[in-house]
């Protein structure tokens, strides 16, 4: 690591007056930012540890319905949490799908939106060319290992996908991201924080220097919802493809559906054509299902080794559909 | 704020009280441990959170070492392999491994151990299932995977399923 | 009697609370921490290496490139036979012949260029990243795609070296004949990645020069080894080098040979006049160790109609680097399986710019029986015949290629054993669904070559308090060596456990070769029951008694049926000895001449495929080995379901991917290579073993079984694959994409 200074923040005052200076890093559960740290990622000069701010580690229940999610709660709290797991089923599911225990003890839900890519180029022991390392440098992945890369959203200066998995069920559940900024915070739509890569391919999310997650706001209780994730190894791996569903149901009949999918594309992938289709599909009927599930993959495009990714990911989103409406409500 | 490249670090390691002055920053828990205390059975096995090796508890909680900066610790309490025994008495993990045969090489297992005492706590063994679910933090390459979780279901007092 | 007992390993209480300690768990004062710094091409060079950023780095104290490095001196292999052409050739127990920081020539990326020394690891690791390098970049061969007319076409007959252990090519009867009387015929070319080790601890060194004398702590499979070539390197006696390992954190063959990171410590320690500690990072691990080259195989099989094959033909090549020509044997499996009337077999290299292959965890056997065992399996779809049926058709009841009896094989009843724990043949023959899951049944045979390493030595000291001590300068790494060679001298010595300790990885100890190979119970295991019975023999002449005729129990000797007799500590108060020290070697030449030897077994597999989400999981397996005598039930369950799991790993996610346009390995990390987790593995494995005792291997009557477990698994996972799906998977591993 390239050397910084460090100091711990007592007040969120003081945290983004500090964090707005160029270079300056938050650090919270720092499964990520050590990471970058020791790769090169990024180098900041100052690592402000907001790990031990006051109040911003609660679940509550929001007036009409809702919870707010403090964004320094670690990811195993919000998943094991009583209200998460009966009304946000889809949510607890995709947390304890994410990384491993321990890592699920330090990480936070809100830092947990900001990790990078896993591109095997661009987290890379040594800097190769990746318009994410160095903008200009071009996309290593879209002439060379492409297999586990987008099939959404991507531009020819990037192909990679983004890992999280909490996010794609926040996207589902049309979840509210809550900052805070010395200029003033924002509500950001969770299906909108994140970038895809055709105005600014080196940029992550749309946050600011400075600007600091404080809760994740999630509205009405979704009970018929469920987390699908796919990979190779059972556990401690990260998605090929990943699928959050939520229903409404009347019987047997959606009345709404809200679907996302993960590792696909930049930022978790709502399937809004599919949803619009679902509504009045019946649950048993496959093919309507699948049907439905079409229409929002005629943008896909796959790269030279990804083409199965999109099958697959057709698979999964039916089959999250299915499992959400097994969930009891 | 207050930012220094170097810091007076005091925490709780084993139930000792230390005092480290002048600490780098860049110092991970794990290096910490290892470098400047000389607890060396915490292990580095990948150093990116990638492998379990570095498991232990911090303020009760089983957590990577490798993934936390030292200075973050202050006034803190870990608990490592080291000091998981009470005196020359094994915690029951320990003893369920060498009676089940949960290790070979034995690089990954004080952080099997760490991990199977503190999966007892949270109470994930409910099944043979989520035992293995729950352990798979922890890799072991000689892959003492069936034995680990004969000594984790054996040391929670469960009867086989 | 202790042998055959499932003792509890005696290395548990170090290991379970930490203080086992392992290379980079030791300290020196003054020590400096070393990180070093790799080539991120692969082929070309190194123009400029400025240090200077790295200097201003606080607490690094020096770069080390190839301008500050000694001559390294040649060293040549003990394999190499005087007057050959190979008599100077280069090979184990060194890694490779080309060192590193010997001049400004890249031939692979992640080759060390420099060394980072810093007062602690922060200010080592910053230094690195701040060492800049100017490069000449030369056009690198890179591996051909994963084909067979592409390999096929890179291909060439591997060179004479250190390397080559065996003729390239075997032939036996009439191949063509054989071709043109089949009545069925499979000709299939199958594919695996390059994989790597993945030990849990990556390789460390920490090098100490005192007074011209070096000691290493050193993560190895082999101490001995590590002495021999740092020796010739560093240009001193081999007697002024001490090699210490106490504890390795898994081998798995990636430790076996020495590689250039020991050297350089060495070198740098001995530049510095300064302790120096070279902890591999987990990316060095990748590149500045060795692998199991990616590898194509091209099987021809031919039956007749009951089933007996009638020719043989395989052609194997495997990656391997521009310096040194490894060949992985695959063909030997097919050399030892099954009889038939005539083989053609080639083993071919495809040279790149990519670091150098070395044996991993079941070699030879390993790739050759995914190949020929999916063949088989193949073969009896083809033919009507049950997969296990055609494997008794086929039997060899002696050495395929030799004509040699085996010096002991219970192959047949391992089949049947494993058969019914199975139920194999009750199993459903009509597609079974559950769920989501399509489960099929695959089974294979297991094979390993014995590897009888010569020749070992170990002592054993009897004290007059009826304390033992062993000691043997063989490794810890896991396998079960620091409880089985108790238990052999308990046996003979009569005492407890309790009574005797080992002292192991030390080059102070009694030379007793390489922990690789399966070969340690019989061979260590064999010296180590020859010192005790030495000791004893010794006890009897002291107390007057005929040692051919004595027995101990209990800490008392006595001639054999007798009742009572004289406790160790009367004995030896008749003398003014202290304790006696035994003495015990193996000489594998002496024993089982003219035999064929082979380890056997039989893996049955049952897996579900989700064939809409491309999954593939492991839901039960029966593992049953006909591997002479096992000294110890427990500890030999837990290699061999290793073993399995090992196989798993290779069949299922395993793979080291080389780029191929940068010519890297992809990723050089955990989470970007995959390897199997605890949720991927269901708790039904069993494990059987035959009773069998095999005296001609060795005096133990026990063979290897620490690589015999992860043969076969593979293509008895495809073979159930194939009856779950009725897709033929030829290309390792069996991935979603593959299974969609």
């Amino acid at each position: 690591m390239t050397p910084f200074v460090y100091a711990r923040a007592d007040s969120l005052g003081d945290t983004i007056a500090a964090g707005a200076a160029p270079d300056s890093a938050f650090l919270a559960g720092g499964t990520e930012l050590l990471n970058w740290l020791r790769l090169g990622i990024t180098e900041p000069t100052r690592i402000i540890d907001i790990s031990r701010l006051d109040g911003l580690d609660q679940v509550e229940a929001l007036p009409g319905g809702g919870l707010t999610i403090g964004a320094l709660m670690h990811l195993n709290d919000v998943a094991l949490h009583a209200l998460v797991v009966r009304d946000y089923p889809v949510l607890s599911q995709a947390i304890l799908n994410a990384a491993s225990p321990q890592l699920r003890n330090l990480a936070t839900i809100g830092g947990n939106l900001l990790q990078k890519t896993r591109c095997a180029y661009f987290r890379a022991e040594e800097q190769l060319p990746c318009n994410k390392r160095q903008l200009g440098s071009g996309c290593s992945a879209l002439h060379g290992i492409n297999d586990n890369h987008a099939i959404f959203g991507w531009t020819e200066d990037c192909v990679a996908t983004q890992p999280s998995d909490p996010a794609v069920a926040l996207a589902a559940l049309d979840a509210v991201i809550v900052t805070a900024h010395r200029s003033g915070g924002r509500r950001i739509p969770a299906a909108e924080f994140h970038l895809l890569p055709d105005t600014r391919p080196e940029a992550d999310n749309v946050l600011q220097q400075g600007e600091l997650i404080t809760a994740i706001e999630l509205p009405a209780p979704a009970p018929r919802s469920a987390y699908l994730k796919v990979r190779e190894r059972e556990s401690y791996e990260y998605a090929i493809v990943s699928a959050a569903a939520v229903l409404e149901m009347d019987g047997q009949t959606i009345r709404r559906a809200a679907l996302a999918l993960g590792s696909v594309a930049l930022r978790p992938w709502r399937l809004s054509a599919a949803e619009e289709q679902l509504a009045g599909a019946e649950i048993g009927d496959r093919e309507a299902l699948s049907t439905a599930i079409e229409q929002s993959f005629a943008q896909a495009r796959p790269l030279s080794q990804n083409a199965y990714k999109i099958e697959l990911a057709k698979t999964a989103a039916l089959r999250a559909i299915e499992k959400a409406a097994r969930m009891s409500s | 704020m207050n930012f220094h490249d170097r810091h007076l670090l005091r925490l709780r390691v084993n139930g000792e009280d230390h005092s480290l002055s002048d600490l780098d920053p860049r110092v991970t828990l794990l290096d910490l441990l290892r470098e400047r205390l000389h607890l060396t059975g915490t292990k580095k096995g990948c150093n990116f959170g990638e492998c379990g090796a570095c498991t232990v508890h911090l303020d009760g909680r089983r957590v990577n070492a490798c993934m936390i900066l030292a200075v973050s610790c202050e006034g803190r309490e870990v608990t490592t392999i080291e000091g998981l025994a009470d005196g020359d008495a094994l915690h029951p993990v320990q003893q369920a491994f060498i009676d089940h045969d949960g290790f070979q090489c034995g690089f990954c297992t004080p952080g099997q151990v760490m991990s199977a005492a503190a999966l007892i706590e949270e109470g994930h063994t409910g099944s043979d299932a989520e035992i293995r679910e729950w352990m798979s933090g922890n890799l072991c390459r000689c892959s003492a995977y069936p034995q680990i979780v004969e000594a984790v279901r054996a040391a929670a007092g469960r009867a086989s399923q | 009697m202790m042998i055959s007992q499932p003792v509890a390993r005696p290395d548990g209480g170090v290991k379970v609370t930490g203080r086992a300690r392992y290379a980079a768990d030791y300290f020196a004062p003054d020590l400096l921490y070393a990180v070093l710094v790799t080539a991120p091409v692969p082929a070309g060079r190194v123009t400029s290496i400025m240090v200077d950023d790295a200097l201003a780095e606080k607490g690094v104290v020096r770069v080390l490139t190839h301008e500050d490095m000694p001559k390294f001196g040649r060293f040549a292999s003990p394999r190499a036979e005087p007057d050959t052409q190979m008599q100077q050739a280069e090979g184990p127990p060194a890694a490779q012949s080309f060192m590193p920081m010997q001049g400004d020539e890249i031939r692979h990326e992640g080759q060390p260029l420099a060394i980072v020394l810093g007062e602690t690891l922060e200010a080592a690791e910053a230094g690195a990243r701040h060492v800049a390098l100017r490069f000449e970049f030369a056009e690198p061969e890179l591996p051909a795609p994963p084909e067979w007319t592409a390999i096929d076409k890179a291909a060439v007959v591997p060179r004479e070296s250190g390397f080559l252990f065996l003729e390239p090519t075997f032939t036996k009867g009439d191949v063509d004949r054989g071709l043109s009387d089949a009545a069925a015929m499979v000709e299939a070319v199958y594919l695996q990645p390059s994989r790597h080790h993945n030990a849990m601890e990556p390789s460390a060194t920490l090098a100490e020069w005192n007074d011209g004398e070096l000691t290493l702590h050193d993560a190895t499979q082999h101490v001995y080894g590590v002495r021999q070539v740092l020796a010739a390197r560093l240009n001193v006696p081999a007697g002024k080098v001490r090699v210490i390992s106490r504890h390795t954190g898994g081998g798995f063959g990636g430790k076996g040979w020495i590689w250039p990171h020991q050297v350089l410590a060495a070198a740098a320690a001995r530049i510095m006049q300064r302790p120096v500690r070279l902890a591999l990072s987990r990316a060095n691990a990748y590149s500045c160790l060795g692998y199991q080259p990616r590898m194509a195989q091209k099987i021809v099989l031919a039956a007749d109609r009951s089933g007996k094959l009638t020719a043989v033909q395989q052609d194997v090549v495997n990656l391997t680097t521009v310096s040194d020509d490894f060949v992985e044997f695959a063909t030997e499996a097919s050399k030892g399986l099954y009889a038939t009337p005539a083989m053609r077999l080639s083993q071919r290299v495809e040279r790149a710019n990519v670091a150098m292959p070395t044996a991993l965890r079941a070699p030879v056997e390993g790739p050759g029986t995914w190949a020929l065992e999916s063949a088989i399996d193949e073969l009896a779809h083809r033919l009507g015949i049950d997969p296990l049926d055609l494997r008794l058709i086929n039997h060899a009841d002696t050495d395929p290629a030799t004509g040699q009896p085996w010096s002991s094989k219970k192959l047949r009843e391992a089949y049947e054993e494993g058969a019914r724990l199975f139920g194999w043949r009750e199993r459903p023959r009509k597609p079974q669904r559950d769920g989501d899951w399509l489960i099929g049944y695959g089974m294979a045979t297991c094979s390993m070559g014995c590897f009888r390493h010569p020749t070992p030595a170990a002592e054993v000291r009897l004290h007059r308090d009826g304390r033992v001590l062993i000691r043997t300068g063989t490794q810890d790494i896991g396998t079960g060596t620091l409880t089985i060679f108790p238990q052999i001298a308990a046996d003979v010595l009569g005492l407890p456990m309790e009574k005797i300790e080992l002292e192991m990885g030390d080059t102070e100890l009694p030379e007793a070769g390489p922990t690789y190979g399966s070969s340690s119970t019989m061979g260590v295991g064999a010296a180590v029951l020859a010192a005790a019975e030495d000791a004893r023999s010794q006890l009897a002449r002291l107390a007057n008694l005929l040692p051919d005729e004595v027995e101990m129990h209990d800490g008392h000797i006595r001639r054999r049926g007798a009742a009572g007799g004289q406790t160790i500590a009367d004995v030896m108060s008749h003398t003014d000895i202290g304790e006696i020290i035994g003495s015990g070697s193996f000489d594998p030449a002496q024993h089982g001449n003219g035999l064929a030897m082979r380890t056997f077994g039989a893996i049955f597999m049952e897996v579900g495929v989700d064939p809409g989400l491309g999954l593939l999981r492991l839901r039960r397996a029966v593992g049953s080995y006909s591997a002479g005598r096992i000294v110890n039930p427990r500890t030999a369950r837990s290699q061999m379901t290793g073993g399995i799991i090992w196989g798993w790993g290779m069949a299922a996610m395993e793979q080291s991917r080389h780029e191929p346009v940068l010519g890297r390995f992809l990723s050089k990390n955990l989470s970007g290579v995959a390897i199997p987790v605890n949720a991927d593995i269901p708790g039904d494995i069993i494990i059987h073993f035959v009773d069998e005792v095999d005296e001609h291997a060795s005096p133990i009557g026990g063979k290897g079984i620490g690589e015999l477990g992860a043969t076969g698994v593979a293509a008895a996972v495809a073979n159930a694959v194939f009856d779950a799906t009725g897709k033929r998977i030829r290309e390792l591993p069996i991935t979603p994409e593959k299974l969609l």
